[in-house]
């Protein structure tokens, strides 16, 4: 009994940092069909924004705040990610809408400047440029178009251009003069330490759950659920289901895709930056912190499909569960007198690396029944 | 006959003396450590090969071609290990005693015959990519997935070889440079430059080969496939089967690079099969020109190279350079610098500029019948 208990948590932990980090890359995928290499960067880059907030909430002003630094990290990894999302689809990205293939080989060229970029430029100022552009982006969606196309434009786009720049160098200069730090570059891995409360572990029937792990379910919960709501109840959420389905239609009805891509794009680059936060509790955060999740990620969605939610959910858990019963060898376990030649095979695949080749093969193996995955789109379309 | 296909057959020529002359010239000039640089490039442009092949003429985006790379390359370092294991305790390779093994695990076998891995090196990357590329194709699973099976398909790769110390030392890898080959010492310097010369004459076998392929029907059911798959199922082709033979002989290729880079370089270890250096192979290939043969020798080499030369001077900004360079030959240049050289792009940069030669246009030509037209 307890050995299910801990295999079934272990395996829920391990799915749930897949599902986090698989649901963004899912959804982006299956609007616009372009698989994002830079995914993992992106949580590198939530995981960084982890650190720095954890930084910021040492400053003697925000001591007494210290405790709830992880919870508001994830807004603010959620919101840095997102603008890195939407500054990488309005630049590269939105000039290579039908052809994937291009796409992904550019999104890996993003993902090698983000990966030079955190080791070269200190992070104070990767703040300051990620602060200019959130604003420039928020001017550019909140001042209304009149005045825009008024005879003060130019005024007006300069003087936003100028604030948002400004507003970015003194941040900028500001943490590197407070954080010692971020004034530096460095190509060191760094460790984000959970606040006190949340070391140790919760004992349940006799058994103890470490309470990082039971957060990064409860983060987990949180994501799927509200991008459910999203996409199901609320008005982008339609849209964004109907450029999923039929894009030409969509736009034919009125439906603004441009809108809806750069809208989907943050999104999902913005849960990148959540699953950065459960990647950033679990270990050191270094620029290669993406590279170890993302092929999880690339296997849930192929196996999961694209056409629903549930298909994600259920391909990470179930990647969990096998990572789990192959990777630590609990088959033996849980059938200890089975036949030699099986126990001896079952032995060697029971490392995480080789659970790793074996979960490869189920996985090959299954798209020969179900090649589009488990909840494959229908249509009649001959794909092209 | 118009003026341009002269004119590209004037190029590809103008190119080919450049790179025999750079060939026949490169081991008078270069210092050995430049030349076995360059020997190294070159049988990455044999990989780069297959990549053309496989992505260029057949869309086809392998990002997986490090495995077939790296299988080559153990083909070659464990004959080699076997053949200078001689003096070692139980006859084996040395390494082995570090892991407590006695016997030679059993796949090691073959490799004491040197026909046997001559031919290993090509076949054994050829069948697992045609196994791969049957289970995958046979389900028209293509364009993305295709590219992230691929992927997924190197890492477990990786995984397999980075953790098997006890049968082909793991992570540390095969080392090639110390061993024999016909008494002589691999690492050292007239093995070397003997090594050069192989690997520049197979460049051109492989290309006579790739070029021989792509340029009978076979080559045309390819290109058919990249431009429009179904319209070549409905027509009574079998995609399946076409694309399982280029992507197995784009992995034959890859052996075969695998190989000479290793004992070029010395070693051979699962570091050849990281996500990047997959990659990499594309961008070879996307840089020179995807679809043009030669473009795809010439970028393998030149931006190895470049990178050699780049890294050595300023190490951090490589990194740079090189997504630099992927964004920008995707989105400006997606035919490649050679097939911009062949298309319209020099043309089009000096109407640009405004210094265009004058060109016919239609209206033009109807009236006056004596104005030759000029594509």
């Amino acid at each position: 009994m307890e050995l299910i208990l801990e295999s079934l948590f272990n395996s829920v932990a391990i799915g749930s940092v897949l599902l986090v980090a698989a649901l963004g890359l899912a959804i982006v995928f299956g609007l616009m069909g372009v698989i994002n290499l830079a995914h993992g960067e992106l949580m590198m880059v939530g995981a960084y924004s982890t650190y720095v907030t954890q930084l910021i909430f040492k400053l003697p002003i925000l001591k007494p705040f210290y405790d709830i630094y992880v919870l508001i990290a994830i807004i603010i990894a959620f919101i840095v990610s997102g603008t890195v999302g939407i500054l990488l689809e309005r630049t590269v990205i939105r000039r290579l809408y039908g052809s994937p293939l291009e796409t992904l080989l550019a999104t890996w060229g993003v993902s090698l400047i983000l990966q030079q970029f955190v080791r070269s430029v200190p992070l104070a100022y990767a703040t300051g440029c990620v602060i200019t552009i959130f604003i420039s982006l928020l001017f550019s969606t909140v001042i209304p178009q009149n005045l825009l196309q008024g005879n003060r434009r130019k005024l007006i786009k300069t003087g936003a251009l100028g604030t948002s720049a400004a507003a970015g160098v003194l941040t900028a200069s500001a943490l590197a003069s407070l954080v010692s730090k971020l004034s530096r570059a460095s190509s060191r891995n760094v460790d984000v330490t959970a606040p006190p409360w949340m070391r140790g572990g919760v004992d349940v029937l006799g058994m103890t759950f470490p309470k990082t792990r039971l957060l990064i379910i409860v983060i987990t919960i949180i994501s799927v659920v509200a991008v459910s709501i999203f996409l199901n109840k609320s008005v982008w959420g339609v849209r964004i289901r109907a450029v999923t389905q039929n894009r030409d239609m969509s736009e034919c009805l009125g439906i603004s895709t441009e809108s809806v891509d750069v809208i989907t794009f943050g999104i999902g680059s913005g849960l990148a930056g959540v699953a950065g936060v459960a990647v950033s509790l679990l270990g050191s955060v270094g620029p290669n912190v993406g590279g170890n999740y993302i092929v999880g990620c690339f296997m849930v969605v192929v196996l999961g499909g694209v056409g629903n939610l549930l298909g994600t959910v259920i391909a990470s858990f179930s990647i969990g569960l096998m990572t789990d019963l192959i990777g630590a060898g609990r088959l033996l376990t849980i059938w200890p007198n089975m036949p030699q030649p099986l126990a001896s095979t079952v032995d060697f695949f029971s490392t995480t690396s080789m659970a790793r080749v074996m979960i490869f093969a189920l996985i090959v193996g299954f798209l020969q029944y179900r090649p589009a995955g488990l909840f494959p789109q229908k249509g009649r379309m001959v794909e092209s | 006959m118009n003026n341009s296909r002269i004119l590209k057959r004037r190029l590809s020529l103008i190119l080919w003396v450049v790179i025999i002359a750079a060939l026949v010239s490169a081991p008078a000039i270069l210092p050995v450590f430049r030349l076995n640089l360059l020997g190294r490039y070159l049988s990455l442009a044999i990989v780069a090969l297959g990549v053309d092949l496989i992505w260029g003429f057949t869309g086809l985006l392998s990002l997986g071609q490090g495995i077939f790379f790296a299988l080559g390359g153990y083909c070659a370092a464990m004959y080699l290990q076997l053949n200078s294991a001689g003096e070692f305790p139980n006859r084996i390779p040395e390494f082995f005693g570090l892991y407590g093994v006695k016997q030679l695990p059993f796949f090691w076998e073959p490799f004491h015959s040197p026909f046997f891995t001559l031919i290993a090196i090509w076949l054994i990357p050829a069948v697992i990519a045609a196994l791969l590329g049957f289970l995958v194709f046979r389900n028209r699973i293509k364009g993305v997935y295709f590219s992230i099976l691929t992927q997924a398909a190197l890492l477990v790769f990786f995984n397999l070889f980075n953790g098997q110390q006890k049968l082909i030392n793991g992570t540390n890898g095969l080392k090639t440079d110390v061993t024999f080959l016909f008494g002589q010492l691999v690492g050292s310097e007239s093995v070397q430059r003997w090594l050069f010369w192989i690997t520049a004459l197979l460049v051109i076998l492989a290309w006579s080969f790739s070029s021989w392929i792509v340029r009978g029907r076979f080559g045309n059911v390819l290109i058919g496939i990249r431009d429009d798959e179904s319209r070549i199922r409905f027509t009574g082709y079998n995609p399946t089967l076409f694309k399982t033979i280029i992507f197995a002989i784009a992995g034959g290729l890859a052996g075969i690079s695998g190989a000479l880079y290793t004992v070029q370089s010395g070693i051979v270890s699962p570091q050849f099969m990281t996500v990047p250096f997959s990659i990499e192979m594309v961008i070879w290939v996307a840089v020179g020109g995807r679809g043009t043969l030669i473009g795809a020798i010439l970028g393998a080499v030149v931006i190895n190279y470049a990178k050699s030369l780049v890294s050595e001077a300023l190490p951090a900004s490589w990194m740079f350079i090189q997504g630099g360079l992927f964004i920008l030959v995707v989105t400006a240049l997606p035919q490649g610098v050679l097939g911009w050289i062949q298309g319209n792009g020099p043309r089009n940069l000096l109407s640009r500029l405004g210094i265009s030669r004058y060109t016919a246009t239609y209206p033009k030509l109807d009236i006056d019948q004596s104005q030759e037209i000029e594509l």
